[in-house]
């Protein structure tokens, strides 16, 4: 079709004994936003490789405009008109911003009018990268992108985690490509932003296409299903919901505070917060980008130490100043980076049985046969795919983070930190995680969740906490906890005042889509 | 040294395994270095048929010479899995020994011996307080401390002059020695220091805590390990080691020159790598590293026997390190 | 629904810039090397004060020690600066030393200018060499430079067995003697050109870019169009390079050609790490590193100034080394824990 603006097709690359793309193929007409969509391992970020010329395909074809184009290198992919933007910008850290123009060769008045586009007028290019804030450098690879006029915009992830006013300035530009007839490819887990953006989308899996999906109603589910295949027709939220209304239907079991927190302050961010977790609850926390709850899980984790606070763990005040003081206490934590807590080159096994020998008490010999009892219990309990058990890094991101949460089964969980776990992760993996985090808290555990999806409150949680500015602002039952609510609450607004007419039509579009 | 989060998921992406040949060398690489030493030794043969006349006493006298290495090696071996390197070895190795042979006549050879390894076990643990504590890189701590022990070895030796050095007999005997006629001595002490960290790497708790170290110390901390206890323990370990080594060595060549280990420094290292212990740390193992200094010491054989000049062997010895890294990394498809 | 935080307005204001904070960055950025030449100066008005005879001489004496030493760091900072590291600086020193002096023997004046030419292309060959093997074989740079430091000092053995060789006496009186007023030595003048003629235009071009690039942050610079390979190889080759002319000073100083090369690879790592080049790469420049140098030596002749013996001032210097590089992990440490 000569009115393509991009046509990849019949991509496949070979791993070894192993295809990542067996029969991969992308279409994009111009001034369209293109969704680009599937689970961990379903090849899309090989994908994105080879059209952004990371990688070279085996075999498959990648036509520009009707011109056949070779790419094999980021520098050919750019001149053919495709430039990307990643979700770990693309600076060098350790240069100012000026060389690192020059170093893509990035016409500099074309930077800085969009920088001013995109709401960062005033930037100093003699400042190095590695001094400026994440969402920043964001915006930096994008207007560094946007400056070289692509035909093909390729956006991986990249909005994830921004804050609102830069997320709506990338979307108004974004609008704008399209209005100019040029396109976006994008790139998100994020089912709900690609709705409100997407023209289409195409759904991968094993490698292969699947399908291509004309955004819309009922487009959701019709995704779902292609991602997840023939094994899995029902979707997502009704077997959760099944999972969180059995158990409260069962009797509320007797309960006592596990963790109190009170007045604690860490960092610039986390302000005054006090809470109660109790034994038998799944605590949900819910906050706005960067309003301290990071703080907040990396003081309880033990990474990081408070400026000021209490933490009581049974009722004793705890002095955390090293992850092993918590793990100590019985804070476990499982954080959103898998790559944080995996041992990529070691096996899953002796991933499991880290804690194991973490004491010095504990560096003498092993007892082989009880350990492997213990790993294995927490394997099977996990459902972890153990095929590619040598190497952990080899797993898919599901099966690494059930590695991660395996390690604290299997040295026994009494609190439970997780931050953002379902993150990145695969429909299936995701439920199996909600399953097993009601089974924690039938079982006495206590867990905190923060999640950054609105929408696992009410699949997983008891009640939830609403932090703002390093504050808790709000406290609810999970029965309450609905999205406008929580959104609400996230954005510091006390009930019953009127939201900001443009957050309205962002909480409307939710409300509409959800 | 910590990847990219695109890099985990690339690889995930490839999917579970290589073809599966390719996995067992990868976990197994003693197997095709076995197959390596013997072809050496083979080499050997032919070329020298004369030793098979007396092939006991050319184990024997290979093994002598291979074990000074082969515990220098296991230095390396233990830095190397956690990441870091031990270039201080050669220096501490020269000092236990210089230590051991000038105090052996005043204080009895038992407590000279004991001095040596203390010797030893100080400086690793200046080292460890460096690499541990200040987390400075092992490669620039441990050569600044091997610098010192140098300038402090020349400092003692001015001390000590009058007292003579000589080897103490049961060294001479321990390292140089053979009984019954074939079995060299230096076994006895060898054979059960190499079970000992075989057996803790592979079924200790520290020993796991050296991998994980190495491989993540992000997640090792998170899983509550203070690193800089193992750091601390590894550096200390690796100069009580770097003494034995100098003290065998010792035993071996009879003196204790103030040369005499500088030459091994870059052949542990090298046998470290040969027998598959990654210097990024995480990987690895002693077995491999035990025959890589067996290759080496084959190798060195090999090259004296074939009479090629002094310029030709280096040349060789320096290609033939190259070649098995490479085909290593090959093999096992490592970054 | 995802959230983001209800922040309106531009998120970062840009620093405009006035000279007060212009001043401020370069002493936040350029802190550590203003340090070493403070230091440095307060080096040289030690020696003055410990030891009033000390003159343009002493400086030159001074400076001439330090040449080989000066080519030992710029090859290993280039190399580092890149993400690298190269074990075989000293022995390619003594392989450029002895070939210089080899070719140089019986030969004319003149055609030691062709000899000085051909060497520095011998180097860029050698470090051409150990680059593509770096990039080729897939072995971490250490080892490779490891196992070629046994191949370059066996070549330099090849070359000439055993001290020998000569030098064209314009080529030897390059190093002695001052240039245009007594306290500039022509030591230290011929350095600082050879060094600057290379590395000015370097640091500032695409090339330069990309080396700096590939130490920071590999990834990045693979996403932003570096040729990764190129870049690595050509590091090498400017690496040796300066060897080359390390060598050559070698053979300037002593009029001869040694092959056993002497600790410059190590020394060259020292002078590094204290002028303040980060061993990960994509950070420092060559005024460090030069000024370390320096500093290190005039530790050592002030010691022997104060009656210190020889000794000892080997341990003083790796005390010091040490020291320095505990106090810079401290530094790094509190920075990363804020």
């Amino acid at each position: 079709m000569t009115d393509l603006l991009l046509d990849a097709s019949g991509i496949a690359k070979r791993y070894g004994a192993v295809a990542a793309l067996r029969d991969a193929s992308l279409a994009v007409r111009p001034g369209e936003v293109h969704a680009l969509m599937g689970a961990n391992g379903a090849g899309k970020s090989t994908l994105v490789k080879i059209l952004t010329g990371t990688v070279r395909p085996d075999r498959g074809t990648i036509s520009i405009r009707g011109t056949v184009r070779a790419i094999s290198s980021p520098t050919d992919a750019r001149r053919a008109g495709m430039v990307s933007v990643y979700q770990d910008p693309t600076v060098i850290p350790d240069l100012d911003i000026s060389d690192n123009l020059r170093l893509t060769g990035t016409p500099v008045d074309g930077f800085r009018s969009w920088m001013a586009e995109l709401g960062i007028p005033g930037l100093d290019l003699s400042d190095y990268a590695r001094d400026l804030p994440l969402p920043t450098l964001r915006i930096i690879d994008l207007a560094r992108a946007l400056a070289h006029e692509p035909d093909v915009l390729l956006m991986d992830e990249t909005t994830a985690a921004l804050p609102a006013d830069l997320t709506e300035r990338v979307l108004e530009v974004i609008g704008r490509q399209k209005a100019s007839g040029r396109s976006v490819i994008f790139i998100s887990h994020r089912l709900i932003e690609i709705s409100a953006l997407c023209d289409r989308a195409t759904v991968l899996r094993d490698g292969e296409t699947v399908g291509v999906v004309d955004m819309g109603p009922g487009a959701e589910d019709r995704i779902v299903s292609l991602m997840l295949g023939p094994s899995e027709p029902e979707s997502a939220p009704a077997v959760v919901a099944g999972v969180a209304d059995a158990s409260s239907d069962a009797p509320p079991a007797p309960t006592r505070v596990r963790l109190a927190v009170t007045g604690l302050r860490a960092g610039a961010r986390l302000q005054d917060v006090s809470f109660e977790l109790h034994t038998g609850e799944v605590l949900g926390v819910v906050a706005l980008e960067g309003q301290g709850q990071e703080e907040l899980f990396e003081v309880l984790a033990g990474s990081r130490r408070p400026a000021g606070g209490d933490i009581r763990v049974d009722d004793h005040v705890v002095d955390l100043r090293h992850p092993a003081d918590a793990i100590k206490a019985g804070l476990v934590y499982v954080p959103a980076d898998r790559l944080e807590a995996l041992l990529p080159q070691r096996s899953v096994h002796e991933n499991i049985a880290l804690p194991f020998s973490s004491r010095v008490r504990d560096w003498g010999p092993i007892r082989v046969a009880s350990e492997k009892r213990t790993v294995d219990g927490a394997i099977a309990r996990l459902q972890i795919d153990t095929r590619a058990k040598s190497e952990v890094r080899r797993l898919s991101g599901g099966n690494q983070q059930k590695v991660t949460i395996a390690r604290w089964i299997a040295s026994g969980v009494q609190t439970l930190l997780c931050f953002d776990p379902t993150r990145g992760i695969d429909i299936r993996t995701k439920r199996q995680i909600y399953t097993l985090l009601r089974e924690l808290a039938a079982s006495g555990s206590a867990v905190l969740l923060y999640t950054s999806e609105l929408e696992e409150i009410q699949l997983v949680c008891d009640r939830a906490i609403v932090i703002f500015g390093g504050r808790v602002v709000d406290e609810m039952p999970a029965a309450q906890a609905d999205e406008p609510t929580l959104l609400r609450a996230a954005y510091g607004l006390p009930p019953g005042v009127p939201m900001p007419e443009e957050l309205a039509e962002a909480a409307a579009v939710a409300e509409g889509v959800a | 040294m910590s990847a990219s989060p695109g890099t985990v998921s690339e690889v995930a992406a490839a999917g579970p395994g290589r073809t599966p040949w390719r996995r067992r060398l990868s976990e197994q690489p003693t197997i095709p270095l076995l197959f390596l030493l013997l072809c050496l030794v083979l080499l050997l043969f032919l070329i020298q048929p004369g030793i098979l006349n007396r092939p006991n006493a050319w184990i024997s006298s290979t093994i002598r010479f291979a074990t000074p290495l082969a515990l220098l090696a296991a230095c390396q071996t233990l830095a190397m899995l956690t990441g870091g390197i031990d270039l201080s070895v050669a220096t501490i190795a020269t000092m236990s020994a210089f230590v051991m042979a000038t105090q052996s006549a005043g204080q009895g050879d038992a407590v000279a011996v004991l001095l040596g390894i203390v010797v030893g076990a100080c400086m690793g643990l200046i080292n460890g307080i460096g690499i541990g504590i200040f987390r400075v890189q092992p490669l620039i701590m441990t050569l600044g401390t091997g610098l010192v022990g140098a300038g402090l070895l020349t400092v003692y030796q001015k001390f000590v002059l009058t007292a003579g050095s000589s080897v103490p007999d049961p060294i001479a005997w321990l390292g140089g020695g053979t009984s019954l006629g074939f079995f060299p001595n230096c076994l006895l002490l060898f054979l059960p220091v190499a079970a000992l960290i075989i057996f803790s790497l592979r079924r200790t708790g520290y020993g796991r805590m050296l991998f994980a170290v190495g491989d993540n110390p992000i997640a090792a901390r998170l899983a509550g390990v203070r690193i800089w206890q193992v750091l601390l323990v590894v550096y200390v370990l690796s100069g009580v080691l770097a003494a034995i080594a100098g003290i065998m060595l010792a035993g071996v060549t009879k003196t204790a020159a103030l040369g005499s280990a500088e030459g091994l420094l870059l052949p542990s290292v090298a046998a470290a790598v040969i027998g598959g212990t990654s210097i990024f740390g995480g990987r690895g193992g002693y077995t491999g590293s035990i025959v890589g200094a067996l290759i080496l010491t084959v190798l060195v054989n090999l090259l004296t026997v074939l009479n090629a000049p002094q310029p030709i062997r280096q040349i060789i010895y320096g290609a033939i390190i190259l070649a098995v890294a490479a085909a290593y990394a090959r093999l096992t498809g490592e970054r | 629904m995802s959230v983001a935080s209800p922040v309106a307005g531009p998120v970062i204001e840009g620093v405009t810039g006035s000279v007060q904070s212009t001043l401020a960055r370069i002493v936040r950025r350029n802190g550590w090397t203003i340090v070493l030449y403070l230091l440095l100066a307060a080096l040289l008005l030690l020696a003055r004060a410990l030891r009033s005879g000390f003159g343009p001489a002493d400086i030159q004496s001074l400076a001439i020690g330090v040449m080989p030493i000066i080519f030992a760091a710029a090859a290993q900072t280039v190399c580092v600066i890149s993400g690298g590291i190269d074990l075989s600086v000293g022995p390619v020193m003594a392989f450029t030393s002895v070939t210089a002096a080899a070719l140089m023997k019986g030969g004319s004046e003149e055609s030691a200018i062709v000899v000085v030419i051909f060497v520095l292309l011998l180097g860029v060959a050698v470090g051409a060499i150990n680059g593509a093997l770096v990039v080729v074989s897939r072995v971490p740079d250490i080892i490779v430079t490891l196992a070629m430091s046994f191949v370059w000092a066996g070549a330099a053995l090849l070359v000439l067995s055993s001290p020998g060789g000569a030098a064209a006496e314009w080529f030897k009186d390059l190093s002695s003697g001052s240039f245009l007023i007594d306290w500039l030595p022509k030591a230290l003048v011929v350095v600082l050109v050879c060094v600057a003629l290379v590395w000015l235009p370097l640091r500032r071009s695409r090339l330069g870019l990309s080396m700096y690039a590939l130490g920071s942050s590999p990834v990045a610079a693979l996403r932003s169009g570096v040729d990764v390979n190129r870049t690595k190889v050509a590091a090498y080759m400017v690496t040796g390079l300066f060897a080359a002319a390390g060598g050559l000073t070698l053979t300037m100083i002593t009029g001869i050609g040694s092959p056993r090369p002497g600790d410059y690879t190590l020394n060259g790592v020292a002078a590094i790490v204290l002028g303040g080049v980060s061993l990960v790469g994509g950070r420092g420049g060559m005024l460090g590193p030069i000024a370390a140098a320096f500093i290190l030596s005039l530790i050592r002749i002030n010691l022997v100034f104060l009656g210190v013996e020889p000794s000892y001032s080997t341990v003083i210097q790796g005390v010091i080394l040490i020291i320095v590089v505990m106090i810079g992990g401290l530094v790094a440490l509190r920075r990363s824990r804020a």
